[in-house]
């Protein structure tokens, strides 16, 4: 079979996710539990910010949060795919993705959900963090039409890898720019909701939602790799008994 | 590009040496451990079926597909004519050549050049126009644009008539005896005699 | 290595562009599109046209730019041209920038040149203004190629690859879009936008054309 038969075999991360991974789904989910009871029911509402709908800020702002941190992820493993061509570092890429569009949906969902009872509107242009969001929400999406555009794994691996790291070189400019723009606009609307300015009985169940939402993002892309660790080695396995090697 | 002449003769000299190269298709594995060297003068002829990976390796050995293993140095610089000729729809095989002698630096006379492949009357017809075979001695016709030491041709008698076929042989003899070397891959008859033959 | 084959790719872009893409009748078509049928659909009320016209024109611009690059590699890929550009001895990117370079002279050029008349439909004020207006618009749709370009690239081998390019595109073309539009409303606290454009355009210049190179060498592979 010469020099071909010895791919990178991710035992250590099979072993490592299959205690891991079911670890952070109970913490996550505890912990959103947690920040959820917190936030629905016991914290006091704020009329300020829209009445109870506020509420909705316990999973609005830490979808935010994983929006932009899931896109850096991603980018840092198409970094390292490109650089060292670890496969399971595009298996991340490529498992990330998915999860990061699904978040950025519902920061973007939950903002509109907000802004309109609050502000009469479903979306909000000076909403300079929501326009962020929505234009990685783009970019998440064009990651995942490339790859699945291209025709095998390896070209839709180095195909995301380019797109991944061209975008990640461009989000701090769009953020920049379009914090300047909503800036030079009539300030009406910006969600305060995160800061040092928010009481303390905000803020302890927004952190403890943050990390439980982070811990819930990090089993599933957990779990997506291992599915798509299994599928390759599938493919492979059949392909060496169709070659009859 | 403008070449310095270079010595290419003499006994050690390997214009090209691919060691160890491996493919993948998707999982599957197309070849594994392919090795080859060419010298001045010699001629390497690639076989297989259809889908073996004759173009695969041709394209190897030209720096356009990567190998999944493998090494390939190339110590010569190399003309390529592949499967598909490069010619736009509108381009016209005067055109084309006079493209490619630009933009390699070639003072090269196109209207002989288009002579010797029998390209003076359709010389400005648009390729759309062409023939399959008009167009493949286009593409040909592109080695006789600068003096480079190694060919490699994928399929370079696809669609040409008996005339064709001959003056490529001829052209190929020419380029081996002025210490060339080409790697070709070829369906069928070949019609010249190789050096070595390599099996996908 | 010399620029001989840089030349050459500029050139044949250019002539490829008047030949296959029927030339400027694409911008002038967007243009016209524009012009006429954004004030049938929302009314020609003054002051509204002269809010929206620059908009207008920021839309025909993007769009120019995505329709015309859908082509730009893909003929390239199939005819098998690709192959031999990447075997000449200039650098790929170069080669990919002089391209796209080409096409922007062809398509969003004449937008940017055409862009007074446009402002004056929409009841702009004739002035300096319209000029520099110009300037911003040829400035902003250079870097609309190249972002666009990437796109073209990266979707080089993806039959009907123009809504994919859109996509990729989008947000890339985001931060000109601000740029360019707060440099022509010269809106208060607007004062380092046209440095802003002029900036991000160089960045687009100087870093697309390496993922352009990456992304051709991929579609030939």
């Amino acid at each position: 079979m010469g020099m071909l038969s010895a791919f990178a075999n991710p035992h250590r991360f099979l072993a490592l996710s299959r205690w891991l991974a079911p670890l952070f789904y109970l913490l996550g989910a505890a912990l959103i539990a947690w920040g959820l009871w917190q936030g629905l029911w016991i914290v006091p509402r704020d009329d300020y910010q829209g009445g109870d709908i506020m509420r909705v800020m316990f999973i609005h702002v830490p979808a935010a949060w994983l929006a932009m941190a899931s896109y850096s992820a991603m980018a840092g493993a198409s970094f390292v795919w490109f650089i060292w061509r670890h496969e399971l570092a595009d298996i991340a890429a490529k498992a990330i993705a998915p999860l990061g569009a699904t978040w950025t949906a519902l920061c973007l969902a939950t903002g509109a959900v907000w802004g309109k009872p609050t502000w009469g509107t479903w979306w909000q242009w000076d909403d300079a963090r929501m326009m962020s969001v929505l234009f990685l929400f783009f970019l998440f999406l064009g990651y995942m039409a490339l790859r699945a555009a291209m025709d095998s794994r390896q070209k839709a691996a180095r195909a995301g890898a380019i797109l991944a790291m061209v975008g990640a070189l461009n989000v701090p400019l769009i953020k920049f720019s379009v914090d300047l723009f909503t800036s030079l606009h009539q300030d009406s609307s910006v969600i305060t909701a995160e800061g040092p300015k928010m009481a303390s009985v905000y803020l302890w169940p927004l952190l403890m939602s943050g990390l439980g939402h982070s811990l819930l993002f990090g089993a599933l892309v957990m779990t997506l790799m291992r599915a798509e660790i299994w599928t390759r080695q599938a493919a492979r396995h059949r392909a060496r008994l169709l070659a009859g090697a | 590009m403008q070449l310095r002449p270079r010595d290419y003769s003499g006994d050690d000299v390997r214009l090209l040496t691919a060691s160890g190269l491996g493919i993948l298709r998707g999982e599957r594995v197309l070849f594994d451990a392919v090795s080859l060297e060419v010298a001045p003068g010699e001629a390497v002829v690639l076989r297989g079926a259809n889908g073996a990976g004759k173009t695969t390796l041709l394209r190897v050995l030209a720096g356009l597909t990567r190998a999944e293993t493998g090494e390939v140095s190339r110590t010569a610089p190399h003309h390529w004519v592949g499967h598909r000729e490069g010619l736009k729809p509108h381009e016209t095989p005067r055109a084309h050549l006079d493209l490619w002698a630009r933009a390699w630096g070639a003072g090269a006379d196109v209207d002989a050049i288009l002579n010797e492949m029998g390209l003076s009357r359709p010389a400005d017809v648009a390729a759309r126009y062409l023939s399959a075979g008009q167009r493949r001695r286009t593409a040909l016709a592109r080695v006789l644009l600068d003096k480079r030491p190694v060919w490699l041709l994928d399929e370079p008698f696809t669609a040409l008539d008996a005339e064709g076929r001959t003056r490529v042989l001829d052209m190929v003899a020419e380029h081996r005896q002025g210490g060339g070397a080409v790697v070709a891959a070829v369906h069928g008859e070949v019609g010249f005699i190789a050096s070595r033959e390599i099996t996908l | 290595m010399s620029p001989a084959p840089i030349l050459s790719a500029f050139r044949q872009a250019l002539s490829e562009a008047w030949a296959g893409g029927a030339g400027a009748l694409l911008p002038l078509g967007f243009f016209a599109g524009a012009a006429v049928l954004v004030p049938l659909g929302i009314g020609t009320e003054p002051g509204m046209l002269r809010t929206v016209g620059p908009g207008i024109l920021w839309v025909s611009l993007a769009l120019s730019s995505l329709v015309t690059l859908e082509r730009i590699f893909q003929a390239d890929v199939e005819d098998g041209a690709l192959d031999l550009w990447l075997q000449t001895s200039a650098p790929v990117s170069a080669i990919a920038a002089a391209k796209t370079f080409a096409h922007w002279l062809t398509a969003g050029l004449p937008l940017a040149l055409m862009s007074p008349v446009l402002a004056l439909m929409f009841q702009a004020e004739a002035g300096a203004n319209l000029l520099t207006s110009a300037m911003i618009y040829g400035l902003g749709g250079l870097a609309f190629f190249f972002w666009g370009g990437v796109g073209a690239a990266l979707s080089a081998t993806v039959r009907r690859g123009g809504l994919l390019i859109a996509l990729i595109a989008l947000p890339l073309y985001v931060p000109t879009a601000i740029f360019g539009s707060l440099a022509m409303s010269g809106a208060a606290g607007g004062d380092s936008a046209p440095l802003l454009l002029v900036a991000s355009t160089l960045f687009a210049l100087a870093l697309a054309p390496f993922a352009m190179a990456a992304a051709l060498r991929l579609a030939a592979d």
